[in-house]
């Protein structure tokens, strides 16, 4: 009981000490920058008590869920040893966390507002929701596509740099094909697609993997699946700019 | 009342996020693995926690600190502000790239807090360090993240107010990533790759975002449709490199001291014996 009361307590403080930084930084600026008081502190300080046992619970989650499950999972489908079970799910992990990102969803948006400024696509709100709608169908198969890749990677035991630098040659010559208004979109979506539930279920799938497969250190080949479900979007959203 | 209501709606919005990675998880899991997984109880009970300090995680961001963020944004970008205040000599409009300074300031600061309280790299920086037997540090990592957000905030802001192309700024930043990675460490590297990726989540993407509209909008010839795009952008690409410097420095200072053994060099073989 100690102990647990103990590591609670360690886990809170953790969480205070991670939270400092935001907190000083945003007071700073709001006295002495712009010389402004502080307003409703009452509320300030009820949501930094929440901000607080929400990132202790998260952590202590993590732990206790979301890691054990993405390692288990991953383990079971490599003991499965079914190529396509395992390729599937990581198909359907990223395509099904991208799909329905709420920051995706906005960024498709603005897009679709942009293209019809450019006038790329009629300025009307139909031709605009079926571009928005393709644009995030785009950048969540390409996640998908990501974690296969990324998945085949670990398998096979490839070193990861080639593969990036290879993305990296691709977007740098697609950038001069690509029509203007899409390329600060295209970079911006590989930002996007990691949200906070996927990033750690995608670390430990790989992860869990690596330590499955004979041969494969996790260190080196675990990591690396969120590298390239942020170079994909870029490629796949250039590539969706140059044929619409 | 209102506080009540903002939890119900918050909680709901990131259940709706989290359906369907569930619907996926347990779809494999029932139809393809056809096994309980082990420890079924810890696992949801943990799940519960996640998605219960999520959402309070947000509330609280959102009641306390996200509307002043974003006001921040708004105001440092505003012209009253960056001539009346501090910007020292009147005119009419604003003519050099140096009376943004605050504007900097500012995109350095709230990169480096916003990253530093991130739950994603929070989770990335506990998995390296216990897979690499400690020789990664959570710590030392979540802060060199951090300082490559700063960075990258600050670089980002610059360019939308000087107007220069996105494009030279990536490619160069990929040139000197490629140069990085032929010098780092090999295992080192897929994490350095990764943290870019981890860095743009629930905390940082919001206010960068304000901060990236606020600027494209405030100066004369920018679109903040157009311009405001690209923060997000230097937010990824700048931890990679300053993930792979650190590496780089801590190897060279444990070279110095020759006792400590190599960041990379205790592999998974030593863990497992």
């Amino acid at each position: 009981m100690v102990s647990v009361l103990w590591s609670l307590f360690r886990l809170i403080l953790e969480a205070l000490r991670d939270l400092a930084p935001i907190v000083l930084v945003i007071a700073f600026f709001q006295v002495v920058v712009l010389r402004q008081p502080f307003p409703n502190l009452d509320q300030v300080i009820v949501g930094l008590v929440f901000v607080v046992i929400g990132l202790t619970l998260f952590v202590q989650g993590l732990e206790m869920g979301l890691f054990p499950l993405g390692e288990s999972m991953a383990t079971a489908l490599a003991r499965k040893g079914s190529l396509s079970a395992l390729l599937g799910f990581a198909f359907c992990l990223g395509f099904g966390t991208t799909v329905a990102e709420p920051a995706l969803i906005a960024v498709v948006g603005e897009a679709a507002a942009i293209a019809g400024q450019a006038g790329h696509i009629a300025d009307d709100a139909d031709s605009r929701a079926s571009y928005a709608f393709m644009l995030r169908m785009t950048v969540a198969l390409s996640v998908g596509v990501a974690l296969v890749l990324g998945v085949f990677r670990i398998l096979k035991g490839w070193p990861i740099h080639y593969l990036i630098i290879g993305g990296y040659v691709t977007v740098v010559a697609l950038t001069y094909f690509a029509p203007p208004e899409i390329v600060g979109i295209a970079y911006d979506s590989g930002g996007v697609t990691t949200s906070t539930i996927t990033v750690p279920l995608v670390t430990a799938l790989g992860v869990g993997l690596a330590h499955a497969i004979h041969g494969r250190n996790p260190m080196i080949d675990g990591f690396g699946l969120i590298a390239f479900a942020s170079l994909t979007p870029i490629i796949f959203v250039l590539i969706f700019g140059m044929v619409v | 009342m209102e506080l009540l209501e903002h939890i119900v709606t918050t909680a709901l919005g990131t259940m709706v996020d989290v359906a369907p990675i569930v619907a996926i998880l347990f779809g494999f899991q029932f139809l393809i693995i056809r096994k309980r997984p082990p420890h079924l109880r810890k696992v949801v009970l943990g799940l519960i926690y996640v998605l219960c300090g999520l959402t309070l995680f947000l509330v609280g961001l959102e009641e306390a600190l996200f509307p002043l963020g974003r006001t921040m944004a708004r105001q440092l970008t505003d012209p009253a502000f960056i001539y009346g205040a501090w910007g020292g000599a009147g005119g009419e409009h604003l003519s050099s790239w140096r009376d943004y300074y605050w504007v900097y300031g500012f995109a350095a600061a709230i990169g480096f807090a916003t990253t530093a309280a991130e739950p994603s790299l929070i989770a990335v920086a506990l998995k390296a360090e216990k897979i690499s037997g400690g020789s990664v540090n959570a710590i030392g990592l979540r802060i060199a993240v951090a300082f490559g957000v700063a960075v990258g905030v600050a670089l980002g802001a610059f360019r939308i107010v000087t107007g220069t192309s996105l494009v030279i700024y990536i490619v160069v930043g990929y040139l000197i990533v490629i140069v990085q990675t032929a010098f780092a460490s090999r295992s080192i590297v897929p994490l350095a790759y990764d943290s870019g990726g981890v860095t743009t989540s629930t905390v940082t993407v919001p206010v960068i975002t304000a901060l990236g509209l606020g600027l494209a909008s405030t100066i004369p010839g920018r679109s903040p449709l157009i311009d405001g795009f690209g923060l997000i952008a230097f937010a990824s690409l700048f931890p990679i490199m300053s993930v792979l410097a650190y590496a780089t420095v801590t190897n060279f200072l444990r070279r110095e001291k020759k006792k400590i053994p190599e960041l990379g060099t205790i592999g998974y073989e030593e863990m497992i014996q």
